[in-house]
């Protein structure tokens, strides 16, 4: 698909790349053994290392190393047994050590890619272009005291990935479902919890604008954003301000912007010619770190199943559509949950409870799939029911509504409020009878083409019954004694 | 009770095992001759009590007989060495008040094995400089002085200038030094006593302040080979905490002084016989060859044709190192801070007011050569030179056992006579700082007196991690040699 912007000169297209910035799962830093809990009192969980005492050294976490494999390895991407540490030397009060430990000319991973799932069911593949580690920086508070700014340190120090897309991303919906999709992909292997709200995922999006057929303009790259929503605003707002500076005769300076949320706007921070000289150069601290293939195919081995995997397996076992299958694995816990109620049922049957009555009763009660409104277990109970005729689609409403109400389980329901369906045929020809008895002259409108009655007779009946008889042998037994009695209609009309 | 500090290390051991004297005695000893000597200004801070406490300690290991290999011994610890609640300065201002919570690995490992500290020795600022003149606590004064002209002081080279005057006027029976560039050979050289720097890795960093992280390594300075031997086996050893430390077994060097260098291969590089080298250096230096002839040893020719480049490429590698690791040094969580209207303003009085001129020299030619545009041209060519060297060391020892050359182009010098002329300083490593760039192990010892009265040294150097031969080797020659001299100051 081409995704082109109406500009007063022509159309413009959009080329985004995406640096993300995730927090590694682990319980101590990458190059010391200070936790890393969320939340913790300010400058409690640092080590001398962290605070970049003197002669202090670090160490290589083994934990983070293999987590970022296992990602290189989830993202299809080359896995560089020799990788190097760097230094990127800059001042602030919350960097100690004067420089950030990071991985420049040599990182650990190489080209990879995304594959992204679009609205309309289509897939683009988006290249990675390398993903290294490096520390994280601690905080600074500019907010707690009238003229000092207060650092914590818990933060520096913790390991992230950064994760740099190829420039192949060409709308903000593109941006949004690969950084969900990326997010996905790290969830499921478990090297990140993906959360934006903590700060456990930060974007920073290269944007530039150009016609088609043209060599890549000058980007500007607007740094930390927090959340999946300011990025598109970030990505669109972007895009028209550069397309109205080109179309005035303006240019692009190469800067770093920042987003502000308030007003949707992007801001000039810096500009590159003023950045800072980083002065990268490998850190004589630690040797060039060495894996071997071995290792590496040790680690793929143990790789749990990606969502792409997952999603074909969805297809191809249990004969979902396309559609289905992305929606379920969008989130694992909720294709866990579909998994383990889907076990020996109807998997289409489980699906459309999933994204129905139970996904819109999460909604309404704002509950999550941790924490669902009913249990795997009871929601397949219920299901059990239905296949089984015990009760009908609509009296399983009915009793998903008083299983959340009351927590008992279908069958405890079923058997109290007597709702088992009626699947005699003797009992649900008694039934249909003294309803066509009662309402002759409807019978006949019938006889006379009235077609439409024949609901009104299966609703009388469901009526007089509570709705417990089953639809399907309902709909036989009424169709037959209708055309028994049409035959005798016809041979004597005078009968009636 | 004086004569205790005329006792070698290896002696004192013995004298203490049979009970001749206590620790106490011994300390006590040391302790007094440093006060008596405190114008030589080799220490920076002085640790009477602890040294006494750990003292006593060890009379009643002693006595127990569950004694640490250097149990009840008296050294001295550059002042580059962080020690648990023992002010740390590097000698700088900077970190004038800065006092550790942890031990460093190497001084621990001594402290552990019985090492009496008696206190910090003084070094260069951040342990950049040959002359310890750029500590912030004033130059350390040199126990020798030439014959012509007796009053005038000189400088004990550096950087680890105050443990090399520790152990050569006796306020120590031995100390413990760093060595990028040669900062232990090189005052060792000028003091007349023996310093040997391990291999690159031998010795953890974890807790020594850092200058240039590629290059430092700690290494003992003491009276003899025996000596240094004894200290080093406390000090190695693979340590987790340093991710550059060699996971590799040690051996007992003192059993490797086996005295038999019999139709071992001396090197012997043509490249290090400079113009300029004085004829009581190049005599010296042909002299020790002579001497290992003697002991039964080849002298072989060797060419070392990477040699000429080194110190540029040093000087590139460690101001490099020392530009980054020094950027901790801001003000905000410890040590020195000056205050400023904002932050930039902060950083730029805290660190111009303390650190001295040669540090900051150094930090500006290690940022300059890091910065966009010059790092290919100036710190990627170094390291390119630097795996020259490496590989010219290399090709050598495939032909030899051990290479022989000067440790110093020069002897001690007078106290002001080079400070103005950096180049003319940093000359003075030229013949240790090859060795420093290829990571190997080398040592100087005392090989005979200049004209003028004053002591000029040797070095040897080895393969990676044979630390034994060197050893050995230097264990031989200093038999031959028999260096019998006292610095001026001690005769009376």
């Amino acid at each position: 698909m081409t995704h082109v912007i109406q500009g007063n000169t022509g159309d413009w297209e959009l080329v985004v790349g995406i640096e993300v910035h995730a927090q590694i799962i682990s319980k101590s830093k990458l190059f010391s053994g200070s936790a890393t809990n969320f939340g913790a009192d300010p400058n409690t969980q640092v080590s001398l290392i962290d605070v970049a005492f003197p002669g202090m050294l670090p160490v290589i976490n083994e934990h983070c190393i293999e987590q970022a494999i296992r990602t290189g390895l989830a993202l299809k991407a080359k896995i560089n047994l020799t990788s190097v540490f760097a230094r990127k030397n800059y001042f602030y009060a919350d960097l100690p050590q004067g420089y950030q430990i990071s991985q420049y000319e040599y990182p650990i991973v190489g080209n990879g890619n995304v594959v992204i799932d679009m609205h309309d069911g289509s897939t683009r593949v988006i290249g990675i272009e390398r993903l290294h580690l490096e520390q994280d920086a601690g905080k600074s508070l500019h907010d707690q005291h009238h003229s000092k700014s207060f650092i914590d340190l818990n933060r520096s120090g913790i390991a992230l990935m950064e994760i740099v897309s190829k420039p192949d991303i060409r709308s903000s919906e593109e941006a949004i479902n690969y950084v969900t999709k990326l997010c996905l992909i790290l969830q499921y292997i478990g090297v990140c919890n993906g959360n934006m709200s903590e700060g456990s995922i930060r974007c920073d999006v290269n944007v530039s604008v150009r016609k088609h057929n043209e060599a890549y303009r000058t980007r500007a790259e607007i740094k930390n954003i927090n959340s999946i929503r300011f990025m598109s605003q970030a990505i669109d707002y972007e895009a028209r301000r550069q397309i109205d500076a080109y179309e005035r005769g303006l240019q692009i300076r190469q800067e770093t912007r920042l987003f502000d949320p308030k007003n949707g706007e992007t801001r000039s921070m810096r500009s590159k010619e003023n950045a800072n000289d980083y002065r990268y150069f490998p850190d004589p601290d630690l040797l060039p770190l060495t894996l071997t293939q071995k290792y590496v195919d040790a680690i793929k081995e143990k790789l749990p199943e990606l969502p792409d995997e997952r999603k074909k397996r969805f297809i191809d076992n249990y004969k979902l559509s396309s559609y289905d299958a992305c929606l379920l694995v969008a989130e694992q816990s909720v294709a866990d949950f579909f998994e383990s109620v889907a076990k020996g049922r109807d998997p289409k049957m489980v699906c459309n409870w999933m994204m129905g009555d139970f996904a819109s009763a999460m909604k309404r009660m704002t509950r999550t799939i941790d924490n669902p409104p009913v249990s795997a277990d009871n929601l397949g109970e219920l299901i059990d029911l239905i296949y089984k005729n015990t009760i009908s689609g609509h009296i399983a409403k009915e009793v998903f509504l008083t299983m959340i109400e009351t927590g008992k389980t279908p069958t405890e329901i079923v058997i109290e409020k007597e709702l088992k369906q009626v699947t005699d045929s003797d009992v649900i020809e008694v039934s249909v009878d003294s309803i066509l008895e009662s309402n002759t002259n409807k019978v006949i409108e019938y006889f006379n083409g009235k077609d439409k009655l024949f609901g009104f007779f299966v609703g009388q009946v469901m009526k007089a019954t509570n709705g417990k008889i089953n639809p399907v042998i309902l709909n036989e037994i009424l169709k037959k004694r209708l055309e028994s009695l049409k035959v005798l209609f016809n041979e004597d009309n005078d009968l009636l | 009770m004086s004569n205790l500090t005329k006792l070698t290390l290896s002696a004192a051991r013995d004298g203490l095992k049979t009970k001749d004297f206590s620790a106490v005695e011994l300390t006590k000893a040391y302790l007094d001759v440093m006060e008596q000597r405190r114008v030589l200004n080799a220490f920076v801070t002085e640790t009477s009590d602890i040294a006494l406490k750990q003292a006593s300690l060890s009379d009643i290991k002693l006595t127990k007989g569950n004694a640490g290999a250097m149990e009840g011994l008296p050294i001295g610890i550059k002042d580059l060495f962080c020690t648990e609640g023992v002010r740390t300065t590097a000698c700088s201002r900077i970190l004038e008040t800065f006092i550790p919570p942890y031990e460093s690995t190497v001084s621990g490992k001594l402290k552990r094995a019985g090492a009496v500290m008696l206190g910090k020795t003084s070094l260069d600022e951040f342990a950049m400089g040959s002359s310890n003149t750029t500590s912030t606590f004033g130059p350390v004064i040199n126990p020798w002085r030439r014959k012509s002209n007796f009053a005038s002081p000189l400088v004990p080279g550096g950087s680890s200038g105050g443990s090399a005057v520790a152990v050569a006027a006796h306020l120590a029976l031995a100390a413990i030094g760093t060595d990028t560039g040669g900062s232990i050979r090189q005052p060792a050289a000028f003091c007349g006593v023996v310093g040997i720097k391990p291999t690159y890795g031998r010795c953890s960093r974890w807790g020594i302040v850092a200058f240039a992280s590629s290059l430092d390594q700690a290494g003992p300075i003491a009276r003899n080979v025996r000596d240094v031997a004894i200290v080093l086996n406390s000090m190695v050893g693979y340590d987790p905490k340093d991710s550059t430390s060699a996971k590799i077994s040690v051996p007992d060097f003192e059993m490797a002084l086996t005295r038999d260098i019999k139709g071992l291969k001396i090197g012997i590089p043509q490249e290090y016989r400079l113009d300029y080298l004085s004829n009581e250096i190049s005599k010296l230096w042909d002299d020790g060859i002579a001497m290992m002839k003697d002991a039964g040893a080849i002298p072989v020719q060797i060419s070392l044709p990477y040699t000429k480049y080194a110190l540029p490429a040093y000087y590139i590698v460690a101001s490099a190192e020392c530009s980054s690791n020094l950027l901790r040094y801001d003000g905000v969580r410890y040590g020195l801070r000056i205050d400023g209207k904002t932050l930039d303003e902060m950083y730029k009085k805290t660190r111009a007011n303390g650190f001295g001129k040669e540090v900051r020299r150094r930090i500006l030619i290690g940022t300059y050569v890091l910065s966009a545009g010059y790092y290919d041209a100036y710190y990627v060519k170094a390291q390119k030179v630097r795996r020259l060297i490496y590989d010219d060391f290399n090709k050598a020892f495939q032909n030899v056992d051990v290479i022989l050359t000067p440790t110093a182009p020069s002897s001690a010098f007078g106290l002001n006579e080079i400070d103005d002329n950096p180049i003319a300083m940093w000359m003075n490593d030229i013949f240790t700082i090859p060795t420093s760039m290829a990571g190997l192990p080398s040592l100087s010892l005392p090989a005979g007196l200049s004209v003028d009265g004053l002591p000029l040294g040797l070095q040897l150097i080895g393969r990676p991690f044979d630390e034994e031969t060197v050893l050995k080797v230097a264990d031989v020659m200093e038999r031959s040699i028999d260096f019998k001299e006292i610095p001026s100051l001690l005769r009376d």
